[in-house]
């Protein structure tokens, strides 16, 4: 979960290159999904909490991944206990779990600047037309922007609950798109003033 | 630095009318209302805005002004690029085609010079206001420019931390154009300059262009 941001750390995780993890999260995935039973799923769980904890990372981070997701959870489990049954519901749901503490795991255990390298090793080989920095940039700028319209959306919130706006989608949205945009804009200026490219 | 007859014009409307200065100060101060121009004033020191017509040069130079010249924002949640200190440190030497080497080198450098070593590792959105913009600032240092333009650098922080930042300008061993509606802090500068209207309406020493300005700003609020 691109929500999720670096913990800065010294384990052997946080030590390992992006690309390997990355791999790793591939095969993880691919892994769970193919092998659709009960002791892989087992398996899986128990070696993400062993990533946690060899990443010296808390229930409260692993809480954290899966958080913004919980409502499509519920939906999911809902659904699946309707169409099928509780067992299938619980196997749907947890599987889906174990794959966002898993992304969750490698974002919390990697540098944004080293995902700009990795991305940049990945692209070494692509044409030259293709602004290969820029496109690196634009990357690492989600582990930037994520928490900061996290504040501002907090900050729209709070303004629109002081004016006893309580549930109006649109006087929460159209304020932080424009905070956004703006920010956007001037970040946008600042990455110009402080690099020569 | 030399302004020789700069001009900004955007569609139809004149920001800036020949202008032309010749800047040696260590410190100067630029004051001004809102929209009368400074902010545009001020982005044509490093190439982010362009002039419409006229020239801009500095003995030494050339035509790359931005290699020389470091920009400090008035936000500096705007300023930081990268989600860690140190990483953030790093973003405008890479594009300088530094080492590694070199690139911790300065990195160490100019934590320790802004007694912010402790920040390192730390990530950028959970400081304070005063911790994001000595980042800010140490960003731009890292880079090691000859001259540094701050836009309203102070607005955002608090007492302490405006007097941090005073004391750190104070040691700061470059020349600085900043723009500042705070008056108080320019009265220790060399030059100021009174942008109105697009043009420089008044250039001399603090104590004769502030208190002119100042009386100018209350008759205007009077009406």
């Amino acid at each position: 979960m691109l929500s999720d941001l670096y913990i800065p750390g010294a384990s052997a995780l946080h030590r390992m290159r992006p690309a390997w993890k990355l791999a790793l999260l591939f095969l993880y995935c691919t892994a769970l999904f193919v092998v659709s039973h009960s002791l892989m799923l087992g398996l899986g769980l128990l070696l993400i909490a062993l990533g946690y904890g060899i990443a010296g990372l808390r229930p409260r981070h692993a809480f954290d991944a899966v958080r913004p997701a919980l409502y499509v959870l519920v939906i999911i489990f809902a659904a699946q206990l309707w169409l099928e049954d509780l067992a299938m519901a619980a196997f749907v749901t947890l599987r889906l779990i174990a794959l966002l503490m898993a992304a969750a795991l490698v974002t919390y255990t990697t540098k944004a600047s080293e995902f700009t390298d990795g991305i940049l090793a990945l692209l070494s080989r692509a044409p030259k037309w293709l602004p290969k920095d820029k496109i690196a940039l634009a990357i690492s700028l989600v582990w930037r922007f994520i928490p900061m319209i996290r504040d501002q959306f907090e900050e729209v919130r709070e303004a629109q609950r002081a004016r006893g706006i309580e549930r109006s989608l649109l006087a929460l949205v159209a304020p932080l798109v424009v905070r956004v945009l703006k920010s956007a804009d001037e970040i946008a200026e600042a990455i110009e003033a402080r690099s020569l490219d | 630095m030399i302004f020789d007859r700069v001009c900004v014009t955007k569609g139809s409307r004149r920001i800036l009318s020949e202008i032309s200065l010749s800047l040696t100060e260590k410190r100067i101060g630029v004051i001004g209302e809102n929209g009368s121009g400074k902010s545009t004033f001020l982005r044509l020191f490093n190439g982010l805005q362009k002039p419409t017509s006229g020239t801009i040069r500095a003995e030494g130079w050339g035509d790359d002004l931005r290699r020389h010249v470091g920009f400090v924002f008035q936000n500096p949640d705007n300023q930081i690029v990268y989600p860690m200190v140190e990483e953030d440190l790093a973003f405008g030497l890479k594009s300088r085609k530094l080492s590694k080497a070199e690139i911790q080198t300065r990195i160490d450098e100019v934590l320790e010079t802004l007694s912010i070593a402790h920040l390192r590792a730390r990530l950028t959105h959970q400081l304070s206001g005063g911790e994001k913009q000595m980042v800010a600032l140490a960003g731009v240092l890292v880079t090691r420019p000859d001259l540094i333009v701050f836009d309203e650098p102070t607005t955002l922080l608090d007492l302490p931390n405006k007097l941090r930042f005073m004391d750190m300008l104070a040691a700061l061993p470059q020349p600085a154009v900043m723009v500042s509606h705070d008056l108080e802090l320019l009265m220790g500068f060399d030059r100021i300059l009174h942008i109105e209207g697009g043009t420089v309406f008044a250039d001399g020493t603090p104590s004769e262009v502030i208190p002119a300005y100042r009386d100018r700003c209350l008759a205007r609020a009077k009406g």
